[in-house]
This record gives C-alpha cells, sequence and structure tokens, in this order.
C-alpha cells in the first residue's frame, strides 16, 4: 500500500511557554522550540505499522520552509521511507484551504491509495483533512482511533461517547484523519536522525506542483488572523497566585471549602 | 608392598580397563561439552579486561571472600566446602592415579608432607561432608525465601541445588568407606594401621567396619573406589549444566571483572565515542551482542539469589529479578548452542527471553552488582540492553517526552534554557551567583544540574549549597542557560548519542569557564562528571567539599532546638555504591553540634535505593508499592525521625514516600546541604 502522511512543524507545546506578543500579531517565537505536530506522529506510527504488515512506502509530506525538513527527517528515521518538502515563498500566509490546495497538487503528482493526516495540529483548526478530501473527492474518515487492512478496504474506528467505539467501512483510496492514543509511537532517538541526515529530500515548488501562485498564499487566504490576546479574566474566575506549593494548598482549601475534597 | 587389601589397580587388566574408561569417558564428555557451551563466546562482542592484572588477582582472592560471609551461614557453607576442593584437589588426583597403580609416586604421599595432609585432608573432608549436610538440611526444611522461584520464572531450583550438593557429600562418603574399609582391615590383620584423626569421618567409617570380615571390607574398598570414581567424573560432567558451573567458570568471571565502578562500558569496545556513528547497530538486541564478559557472567551465575534479594525492583515487585535476567539469558545460550545439532538462528531478545519492563525496571542502583560473590555485572548488560531498545525505537511514552525534552532544552522538563538560573534570584542579596560565561570568572564551579536549576522544592538545595560555598569564602559561579543536564541517566537509559551531545556541550562550557574545580551537589552528575566525562578538573560532590572546609574550620556551627529529632543517613547510590562515598557525609553530620544519628540497618553499601533519579522520576513501572515507601518505614525501624539525604532526586523519592506513607509530621526529609546551613551561626 502506497501511503502518505501529511505532517507539519509546530512549537512544541511541552517545552515552551506561549506568550502573545504585545502588538497582538503573532506569539513571541524567539526561544521556542519545534517539534513535528503530535497527532501527525501518530499517523506516520499507523502508516509504518500498516507498511510493515502489508507491504509498500510511507511518504511524508509537509508544507513549510526548509525547517520543515527537520520534522521531514525524523519521521524518516521513524521509519518512513520518502519525504517531499512543499517550500514556495507563493505559500506563505496560506490559510487552511491554501494549504489543503497545495497538499492535494502534490497528492495528484504521486500514485497513493491511502493518505492520512493529523487529526489536528497543536497550532491549527483542523480543517486540512477534511478539505483536503473534499478537493480530491475521496472518502474521508475523521478521529481514526483504529485502522485494518481489509482485501482492499479499510476498517476504521472511532471513539464515541462513553468510551464506545465504532467501526466504518471505507474504500480505498482514502484520506484519514488520526487520533492521538491510536497506537504507541516509537522512538526516534539521535543516532536516527543522523542516519538519514544526508538521504535527498525532494523541494517541489508552486511552479512543480502545477499551482496558480494566485490561489495559494495570503493573497488567496479567505480566512485571515485578525488578533491574538490574553482573555481578561471572567467573572467567578480565579487564578492562584504563588509557588507551586501554595497554589496546591490553596486549590485544597477551595476544593475543600467548595465540598469537593473530603 | 603388603596391603590389608587388594587395591583397585591389584583387581586385574579388567579393573584398570573400568578406571581407563571411566576416566576417558568422563573427560571426555566435560570437554566436549565445555567445548560446546563456551562456542557463544567466540561470538560475542569484544570486551577489554586485560589490564591491571595485579589488581585482578588480589581482587579475584579477596572480594568473593568478603562478600560470600555477608549472608553468614551461606558463607561459612561455602568457604568451607571450597576450601575443601582446594584441599582435596590432590586426593583426588591421588584416587584418579589409584585406579592405575596402587602406589603412585605422587610428592603429597611421602614421609611427614604425607602424613601431614592425611590429617588435614581427613579433617577437611568431615567438615565438607557436615557443610553438605548443613546445606541440604538448610535448603529442603528451612528454605530461605531469597531461593524460592515465582511462578512466572518456572519451577523450584531446589532439587538441582541439593542435587549437586548430594554428590559432594557422596564423594565425601565414598573416600571415607574407601579408606576407613583399608584401616579397618589393617587393624584385623594387626598391621601398623594409619593414624587416623579421632572424629573424622574416615575414623568413625573405620570404626563402622571394623567387624566386618576381610571379603566384606575388600568389597567396599573396592566398590567404593569404583562408586568414587564414577560420582567424580560423573560431578565433573554435570558441572556444565547449571548452577555448578560457577567451578569452573568463576575464576576466569572473577579475573576479568569490572573494575572500575560506576562507569558504564563503551557502546563497543574499541569504538571510539567519535566513531560511532560508524557502528551498524547499538547495544544489545541478539544473544551474540553481548560480550564475552558478559557470557561468562550468565554461566559463572551460582545462582544464590543475593542479587534479587537486595534489588529494590524485586523488592517492590517490579517486572525485573537480576537472578532471571542471568538464568533465562543462561538457559536462552544453553537452547540456541545445544550439544548436540546445529546452532539456532539467534532471535531478538526482548519479547522472547526479556521483557521490556523488566529492563526499564532498572534504577540502575548497584545493590546487586555490590552483594554478587562472584563479581557478576547488572548495569551495564541492562545499559546495553537499553541502547538496543532505543536503536529500535522501543521507548516507553513516558520516557520519550523527558528525553525529547532533553534533547530540545537540556532538561527534561522541557524548560526553557534562560529560566536555568532563576533559582537564584531568591537569595541574589545575602549570595550573589555569578554566571561564568565568558565575561566573568569563577576558581570553582558550581554544577547545580536540572532538578536542583528547575523543580520548586529542590532549588533550595541549590541554594543551601550556594550558600554553604559563600560562607567557605569560595569564589564560584555557575554555567547558568549554558549548562545542560549532565545526562547521567540519559546514558543509563540508552540514549547514548544524546548523552555525546551532553557530554561534548558541558565539557565545552565547563572548560570554556576557565573554572580550577567543579562542585556538585547532584550525585548522579558528580558521577557523570567524574566517570562518563573526560580531561575535566576534579570534580567534588557537595559532601566532600564540606567535610574539607569543616576540617579546614571554615564554618561555625550552633546547635538548634529540636532535642526530639533523631537523623539518620540516606546513602544515595551514585554517591556511595558508585563512588564509595560513605564516610564524608556521616562525617559532615556528625560535626553538628546536637545532632543524634542513627545509621538504618541496610546502609551504606547495602544502601535501598529511593527509586531512583534522572529520567526513573518519569519511568511509570508496574509495581506493588514505592521503593521510597519502604526506605520511609526502614528509618522508622532504626528509630529516626529525620531522613538525610545528599542527593535531590533521593530527596524527591524521600519527601513523596512520606506522603504516600502517611507519615507526614511523623518523619521528615531534608537534604545535607540544607542541613549543614540550617546549622550556620552567623
Amino acid at each position: 500500500m502506497e501511503i502518505l502522511v501529511c505532517v507539519k512543524r509546530v512549537p512544541d507545546t511541552a517545552e515552551n511557554e506561549i506568550e502573545i506578543k504585545s502588538d497582538g500579531t503573532d506569539i513571541k517565537r524567539d526561544d521556542l522550540v519545534y517539534s513535528v505536530n503530535e497527532w501527525d506522529n501518530y499517523a506516520v506510527e499507523e502508516a509504518i505499522q500498516i507498511r510493515d504488515k502489508v507491504g509498500g512506502s510511507v511518504t511524508v509530506i509537509t508544507v513549510g520552509d526548509e525547517e520543515g525538513e527537520e520534522v521531514l527527517r525524523r519521521q524518516m528515521a521513524m521509519g518512513a521511507d520518502n519525504g517531499i518538502l512543499l517550500s514556495d515563498s507563493a505559500f506563505e500566509g496560506s490559510d487552511g484551504r491554501g494549504i489543503a490546495t497545495i497538499l492535494k497538487a502534490a497528492v495528484e503528482k504521486g500514485k497513493y491509495d491511502l493518505i492520512m493526516t493529523g487529526a489536528q495540529a497543536d497550532d491549527g483548526a483542523a480543517q486540512v483533512g477534511g478539505m483536503l478530501a473534499a478537493m480530491l473527492d475521496l472518502p474521508y474518515a475523521s478521529l481514526v482511533n483504529k485502522v485494518e487492512v481489509d482485501n482492499g478496504k479499510l476498517k476504521v474506528g472511532r471513539e464515541i461517547e462513553g468510551g464506545n467505539q465504532e467501526m466504518n467501512e471505507i474504500e480505498l483510496p482514502c484520506v484519514l484523519s488520526i487520533q492521538t492514543g491510536i497506537n504507541e509511537p516509537r522512538y526516534v532517538g539521535i543516532r536516527g536522525i543522523r542516519k538519514v541526515a544526508s538521504v535527498e529530500i525532494p523541494t517541489l515548488a508552486a511552479g512543480d506542483l502545477g499551482i496558480d501562485a494566485a490561489t495559494v498564499g495570503a493573497g488567496a487566504a479567505r480566512v485571515k488572523r485578525v488578533d491574538y490576546f490574553t482573555p481578561e479574566m471572567g467573572e467567578g474566575a480565579e487564578i492562584l497566585e504563588g509557588s507551586m506549593e501554595e497554589k496546591i494548598d490553596k486549590l485544597i482549601e477551595l476544593l475543600k471549602a467548595k465540598g469537593g475534597l473530603k | 608392598m603388603e596391603t590389608a587389601l587388594t587395591p583397585p589397580s591389584g583387581l586385574g587388566i579388567l579393573a584398570i580397563l573400568l578406571s581407563l574408561v571411566i576416566v576417558g569417558l568422563g573427560v571426555g564428555a566435560f570437554t566436549y561439552i565445555l567445548a560446546k557451551r563456551i562456542r557463544p563466546l567466540f561470538k560475542a562482542a569484544p570486551d577489554f579486561r586485560k589490564d591491571r592484572i595485579f589488581t585482578r588477582i588480589s581482587n579475584t582472592f579477596n572480594l568473593p571472600h568478603h562478600r560470600m560471609p555477608r549472608y553468614f551461614l551461606a558463607g561459612a557453607i561455602h568457604i568451607t566446602i571450597l576450601i575443601g576442593f582446594i584441599v582435596l584437589s590432590l586426593r583426588w588426583i591421588s584416587m584418579v592415579v589409584m585406579g592405575f597403580s596402587a602406589d603412585p609416586y605422587l610428592p603429597w604421599h611421602f614421609a611427614i608432607v604425607g602424613d601431614v595432609y592425611d590429617v588435614i585432608r581427613n579433617i577437611v573432608a568431615t567438615a565438607v561432608l557436615v557443610a553438605c549436610i548443613v546445606a541440604i538440611v538448610r535448603r529442603a526444611y528451612f528454605r530461605p525465601e531469597r531461593y524460592e522461584v515465582p511462578e512466572r520464572f518456572g519451577k523450584s531450583h531446589t532439587p538441582e541445588a541439593i542435587f549437586g550438593v548430594a554428590l559432594i557429600a557422596a564423594l565425601m562418603v565414598l573416600d571415607m568407606m574407601f579408606e576407613g574399609s583399608m584401616v579397618a582391615a589393617e587393624r584385623q590383620q594387626d598391621m601398623a594401621a594409619k593414624f587416623l584423626l579421632p572424629g573424622t569421618g574416615v575414623w568413625f567409617a573405620s570404626l563402622f567396619f571394623g567387624a566386618a570380615s576381610q571379603g566384606t571390607l575388600q568389597v567396599v574398598h573396592g566398590v567404593s573406589f569404583y562408586l568414587h570414581m564414577v560420582v567424580f567424573f560423573g560431578f565433573l560432567v554435570y558441572l556444565p549444566f547449571g548452577r555448578l558451573f560457577h567451578l569452573v567458570m568463576s575464576l576466569p568471571t572473577l579475573m576479568a571483572m569490572k573494575l572500575d565502578k560506576g562507569t558504564v562500558k563503551p557502546v563497543r569496545w574499541g569504538v571510539d565515542d567519535d566513531k560511532l556513528d560508524s557502528l551498524e547497530s547499538f547495544g544489545v538486541k541478539k544473544f551474540e551482542d553481548f560480550t564475552w564478559k558478559h557470557m561468562l557472567d550468565f554461566y559463572a551465575c551460582a545462582d544464590c539469589g543475593r542479587c534479587s534479594d537486595n534489588c529494590p525492583a524485586n523488592a517492590v515487585g517490579r517486572p525485573l529479578s537480576p537472578r532471571f535476567i542471568t538464568i533465562k539469558c543462561r538457559e536462552y545460550a544453553k537452547a540456541a548452542y545445544p550439544l548436540q545439532g546445529a546452532i539456532k538462528e539467534s532471535v531478538p531478545l526482548i519479547g522472547n527471553v526479556l521483557e521490556e519492563d523488566e529492563i526499564w525496571s532498572c534504577t540502575t542502583c548497584g545493590a546487586c552488582e555490590e552483594e554478587c560473590p562472584l563479581l557478576i555485572e547488572y548495569i551495564d548488560k541492562m545499559v546495553d540492553l537499553r541502547r538496543g531498545m532505543v536503536d529500535e525505537g522501543m521507548v516507553p511514552q513516558s520516557l520519550q517526552k523527558p528525553l525529547s525534552a532533553i534533547e530540545k532544552r537540556g532538561n527534561p522538563w522541557g524548560k526553557m534554557e534562560k529560566k536555568r538560573a532563576e533559582w537564584t534570584k531568591a537569595i541574589a542579596e545575602e549570595v550573589p551567583v555569578k554566571e561564568v560565561n565568558g565575561k566573568e570568572e569563577a576558581e570553582t564551579l558550581f554544577f547545580v544540574d536540572s532538578i536542583t536549576s528547575f523543580d520548586d522544592r529542590m532549588q533550595l538545595i541549590g541554594q543551601a549549597t550556594a550558600k554553604l560555598l559563600h560562607t567557605a569564602g569560595e569564589d564560584f559561579g555557575i554555567l547558568g542557560k549554558d549548562e545542560k543536564d549532565s545526562g547521567n541517566e540519559v546514558r543509563r537509559f540508552g540514549e547514548e548519542m544524546l548523552f555525546q551531545d551532553l557530554k561534548d556541550h558541558n565539557t565545552e562550557m565547563i572548560k570554556g569557564s576557565g573554572a580550577q574545580r567543579i562542585v556538585t551537589a547532584d550525585p548522579h552528575a558528580f558521577n557523570a562528571l567524574k566517570h562518563d566525562y573526560k580531561d575535566l578538573p576534579p570534580v567534588e560532590h557537595i559532601s566532600q567539599y564540606l567535610a574539607r572546609r569543616i576540617r579546614e574550620g571554615k564554618y561555625n556551627f550552633k546547635a538548634l532546638q529540636n532535642g526530639h529529632k533523631v537523623y539518620t543517613y540516606h546513602d544515595p547510590c551514585y554517591l556511595g555504591r558508585h563512588n564509595n562515598l560513605y564516610d564524608e557525609p556521616r562525617a559532615v553530620i556528625d560535626a553538628l553540634p546536637g545532632v543524634k544519628r542513627v545509621d538504618m540497618e541496610r546502609c551504606r553499601d547495602r544502601s535501598f535505593c529511593c527509586g531512583g533519579g534522572g529520567l526513573m522520576l518519569f519511568y511509570e513501572p508496574e509495581e506493588e508499592q514505592r521503593m521510597g515507601v519502604l526506605r520511609v518505614k526502614m528509618a522508622q525501624e532504626a528509630g529516626a525521625n529525620v531522613i538525610v539525604t545528599a542527593c535531590p532526586f533521593c530527596l524527591v523519592n524521600m519527601e513523596d514516600a512520606i506522603k504516600v506513607a502517611g507519615l507526614e509530621g511523623q518523619m521528615e526529609a531534608i537534604d545535607l546541604a540544607e542541613l549543614v546551613a540550617q546549622h550556620l551561626d552567623e
């Protein structure tokens, strides 16, 4: 099975303190560290497991600048066979639809049976998977937490209320958006990354993909970001101050006072 | 020479032929099996054990005999039998030769030497027989707990253990019968009977057979001789099948012992750190990836159970039992390299022989290695197996996050580098702490490491340490944002390349700082800087520093008004067992006026791990209870109500354990530096 997994390089939420620039145009990026979006990491692991079971290959793809290569290499160290970087100044500032447009062009240049995305990105809005499927006119299952390959079809699962599981059948080729927890992604060590450090990763620009630059990028974005701000504290909200110990003590006090703890 | 009974070699050509067959079959089978057993050693990874030969010889003869009596009865039994084997080896040579010649010309047979040797060997043989009987009774009826085999590891080893000892007892009894029957016959014939020391086994035998007829005595003499021969060579052939293989393997294993505590073996001996990228595979994935010394370890294990008896992971019900790491690998080696037929294709150890959780359960505390009378290594094997798992991506999710955070931010919490020195702000007025990066210099570098830099509670250790350095007039500074995690556990959890990056970075920063010496309050950092890093200025743990400065009279102490407090010192593994620092921290505590200190039963080199430091804080083990809880209870049993540690990780675990054990208000934990700082008279 030929599998394409769309991945994204995002600020690592576990290892950054996200603060907003005073002018509200962006978050402060000077001290940020980046990694592959967590949901995408699960998608790549799932793709590798499917490939190991039924054969084929896994390609990871991302839209971004040269630094996007870093996440592609990490996913290749994990076990993906190929990486493709989609990079062009014309792509900058694309909204979700723009990104889906770029990815669609790249998908059509290859021949894939299965396209996977993360269910959402840490810094995203969970748009691309669905839009990409619609643009490709392919069946789409979202929030997938289980994949079984079954004679040229897939059975895909989704968690529903109460911890129950729903199973759906879907024809190939299709697009899946993958939920975290579907598997346990393997560890990628420094050594693994070094081993793929010199593997060639092709970079495709708008021209290579046959994309009209006017249909993507900031200019074509129909959803435009206008502001970032920290919300005012609402009525009834309280932010505990002090050291960790003090905060915990206050929290316990509050819980006890309101009868939450006995 | 006229003898009272016909000696075995005088019974005719068939008797001599029988001797020949027994010796031939015995030696032949033993050699064949031995050759088959050591085959994997030739396919093993290289190991370097040829240095410091005199230390090796001296350790080989000293260490096991210091360690055996740590379990007193077992040790006494074993030392008796061991001495027996050494003394009786000459007798056994005589016995074999007697199968062919009535009066062998062997040097220990003549004149006074022969007489003295005979008396000594008869005493020794009697002692061995008694030791064997005690051993069998102890094993069969008293059943010390450490010999039990948990169900998941198979059947009881007791029958095998008793069988081996019974063979030794049989050798003793048969020799007593052989010699006793001859002396009885000599007495009956009024010949000059050989002197037998009253009370020895052979003396009893001679009395027992005193009234037997000449014919009976002749039969006893002959039959006991050939039975002895069969049991002796049977014993030899049986050795390579189980625990008794240690009779053969212990000497080479001991000679090849690991000499440098606190270190971790390189990924591959002979490959320098900067050539690691050239290796195809990392760590131990299949049996043949072990080094030959580590394979020897498997064969040398006597199955005494002391490792697991001291293993904290085993004590709290984690899946790990070091004893069975060895036993399972040994069984694998025997099955994969069979006595007959082709060598089996090697399979991945993890999943087939060992389990992931088993290997991650180890805190690398070193209690097993400290106890093993054969100095079998476990930590290096754990590290090698982890290297293999890391290379295959088999790392629990709970460890992936901190590893990735260390890679990106230099600390396992993923905190920002620039906040690494924030702990100094709270004491800035009283104790100014310099950051030595380029502009400012300091004579002494305080290597803080991650937990003391970032954990709210452990920052107090950093602040106390800084205060103590300042009070002693030390010109010191920290690396601040340029410091990264020392990587002690990164390396011991198998992520060698990340460790190499951390080491290279820290080494460059430390050297660039111009510091003349390093002090740290974190034993894990201390261990890494001292053993894993190269060419750094000398490193001291704060306990050594304080002991030295107290001797120099740099501090004035006052007594505290807390007469009800009884202190006990918990030896951190990376200070004690891995670096032999037991006395300095105690000397520091004892220098404080009015401090009453007691030791726990398990202290010093038998200290019980708090639960593990570094990445072990993040690992979520399967366990029935926490190591720290057990440790806190041990402190309580010792009559203490304050646990003094000298390691931030111990402090985390102890404070948590006090809460979990419900001992808040009755027990507290404090770091050595904090305790000393409390007593400063300013």
